[in-house]
């Protein structure tokens, strides 16, 4: 199109369609993955996850995280217990045997739900990139509302299909609230 | 960032709404109505309630008592308390089962609610979740001042040092470092991650800089993105599901406490449960006592309505019904197993020894009273629920003492002892308190006391919201 050239100069993150419900949001995003579009987001004040299914990632990689964060946890626990009791410092404890695993149990445990939490929180910021206190999308001012009563889609720059002009006229057939060009 | 584009608050309402089908939300909102509800107490230019004063200036005196208490105490030593052989522990052990206990029903009603997909948990859960934490907080306080030398408290850890000692592992004292420190975090971290999108709300709805910069700070930049959402959903999902059986475990390894002893009355396999559902029994206690002003002085009936008082009473009479099983069992055990030991212990216990008339408050306050909750009519009465709570608050207080009141009288009556707590004891026990209410009255006023997210999504459609919560049913 003529007027990409045009706008090329100042950086464009992305093309911000605004929508009034969660229903017009999954509605919308369904249809520009029709179109073609693969590079885009959804954004909402709660989760939608049809949304997600949408933008084709249909499972997230937490559980995988977690489970290995748990099993390194419950693994680390059950070892340090085992060398500390049995060849670091071992103790007659009732005449239990030094090797008595039963009673490690509940520290391998606290460990286990311990390691696998963590490793959760911080899978989740990794995976997402977060803390990111500057994000493009906060230069759009109704983007204030993605936490309060509004829903977005934004089509981004990486797409292969991308091209200013043509992406606005497609959100704008979706009937949306607003369109915005996001500044980088 | 900007809300020039935000209506006002209270112009969001444009339509009536139906009442919500199972009578769990009240008042007429939509996405921005209730947001804005909520969020005005902490945002708003509104002022702050008086009542918050009064709770917050007698909490914040309280606290004086536990400050100067732990002066004394750290000062002088633990000889300040009563305690003494037999009865080694004291109020500091009781303190720590009765506040830890209160702090079960926030993951109970965060998690296992949510997996059982009672949405009715999402009006609660948030400040239930704080009560857990200030809760656990009290709690940790005393097994670590109960110590004497508290500024050896990391010798609790294994770590290498230079006297090449470790934790002895078979102990349940060593397990319940692991066992509270775990459930200090995790609780934290469920609490924390429910709160980042409130607090993303919070900052694109700041009045001034301050709010922006301070909520956005710890919102760590969360814009709401699907693909973030999914694992969001996820990560929710599976902190509850441990959650779950870590409540119950932390309770076990509590009640191990006293279990694993050989002492007459404590050296019983009924613990583990009987602790479980006495933790769920007070907590949902103070569930229900912090319910009650937060409806009255914040108008928060549209939120946590009748209906949810009824369920938390529900849920204490069953647990409670649970607890008096438990009182049956130990007796009928003690006199079933023939054990000259126990049965004696427990006549001590009940009739004969200086302690009775706490069993029979312990009876009255935890087993009798309760009953009254049987009645609608009490369940829906919230005065009446609130002096209920108030009394279970008193018996599981008491449930405690009269277990660690047990060692007065073991097998040898030549080890036979008394025991009174004294004014140090109590200082640091009500000193507690004050800490507690302390703590909570400043989440009230600086955090948002009930989920804003989960509540928008819990909306009914026409609402603006999804009718229910995405992450009950298909988290992936």
């Amino acid at each position: 199109m003529s007027d990409s050239t045009a706008t090329s100069a100042p950086a464009v993150y992305g093309v911000l369609a605004e929508f009034t419900n969660a229903d017009a949001l999954v509605d919308a995003t369904r249809q520009a993955r029709l179109a073609g579009y693969s590079r885009m987001d959804g954004y909402s004040p709660y989760a939608v996850g049809e949304v997600a299914d949408e933008l084709g990632f249909p499972r997230s990689e937490i559980g995988a995280v977690m489970f290995i964060g748990g099993l390194c946890g419950a693994t680390f626990g059950l070892l340090m217990q085992t060398w500390v009791s049995v060849y670091d410092y071992p103790i007659s404890i009732g005449g239990k045997p030094f090797w008595s695993w039963p009673q490690f149990v509940p520290v391998s445990w606290a460990l286990l739900v311990l390691t696998a939490s963590m490793s959760g929180l911080f899978g989740l910021l990794a995976l997402c990139g977060l803390p990111q206190p500057y994000h493009p999308l906060f230069n759009v001012p109704q983007f204030a509302r993605a936490t309060r009563d509004r829903f977005f889609l934004c089509i981004e720059a990486v797409d292969p299909q991308f091209e200013v002009g043509k992406v606005t006229t497609f959100l704008n057939t979706l009937n949306p609230e607003s369109v915005a060009e996001v500044p980088e | 960032m900007s809300v020039e584009t935000a209506p006002p608050p209270g112009k969001g309402v444009v339509e009536t709404y139906p009442p919500h089908p199972d009578g769990i939300l009240g008042g007429n909102h939509n996405i921005v109505t209730l947001g804005d509800k909520i969020a005005d107490v902490v945002i708003g230019t509104g002022p702050t309630p008086k009542a918050w004063w009064v709770f917050f200036l007698f909490g914040f005196a309280l606290l004086q008592g536990l400050v100067i208490g732990l002066i004394w105490l750290f000062w002088y030593g633990t000889g300040v308390w009563g305690i003494n052989q037999p009865v080694a522990w004291g109020l500091a052990i009781v303190n720590f089962v009765w506040w830890i206990g209160i702090g079960h029903a926030g993951t109970l009603i965060s998690a296992i609610l949510l997996l059982m997909h009672q949405k009715w948990r999402t009006s609660i859960n948030r400040y239930a979740e704080a009560m857990t934490l200030f809760a656990v907080a009290c709690a940790g306080l005393f097994p670590l001042i109960h110590m004497g030398r508290v500024w050896l408290g990391y010798w609790l850890f294994p770590f290498p040092n230079n006297m090449a000692v470790w934790p002895q592992f078979r102990s349940p004292l060593a397990w319940d470092v692991f066992a509270v420190s775990t459930y200090l975090t995790v609780s934290f971290v469920f609490w924390y991650v429910g709160l980042i999108p409130d607090l993303a709300a919070l900052r694109d709805a700041g009045r001034n800089k301050a709010q922006r910069y301070l909520y956005g700070f710890f919102a760590l930049g969360w814009r709401g993105s699907a693909i973030h959402w999914r694992r969001y959903e996820k990560l929710y999902l599976l902190l509850a599901g441990l959650g779950t059986p870590l409540v119950f475990s932390v309770h076990t390894i509590v009640s191990f406490d006293f279990a694993v002893s050989i002492v007459p009355l404590w050296h019983a396999t009924i613990f583990p449960p009987f602790f479980v559902a006495g933790a769920i029994f007070s907590g949902f206690a103070m569930v229900v006592w912090l319910a009650v002003p937060l409806r009255h002085f914040y108008g928060m009936k549209d939120f946590i309505t009748d209906k949810h008082l009824e369920l938390c009473a529900k849920v204490m009479i069953a647990t409670g019904l649970l607890v008096s099983y438990g009182y049956f069992l130990e007796v009928w055990m003690a006199w079933y197993s023939h054990s000259l030991y126990e049965w004696n212990s427990t006549m001590q216990r009940m009739w004969t020894g200086p302690y009775w008339w706490s069993y029979w408050c312990l009876i009255l306050t935890n087993t009798v009273i309760p009953q009254l909750m049987w009645f609608k009519r009490v369940r829906c009465n919230e005065l009446l629920l609130f002096i209920i709570a108030g009394s279970v608050h008193i018996g599981m207080w008491f449930e405690r003492y009269v277990i660690v009141i047990a060692l007065s009288r073991d097998q040898i009556p030549g080890a036979w002892g008394r025991y009174a707590p004294t004014i140090w004891d109590y200082a640091l026990m009500f000193g507690s308190v004050g800490l507690f209410i302390t703590l909570f009255c400043l989440f009230i006023r600086f955090l948002p006391m009930i989920s804003i997210t989960e509540m928008r999504e819990f909306l009914p459609f026409k609402q603006g919201g999804r009718d229910g919560h995405g992450c009950m049913e298909n988290a992936k």
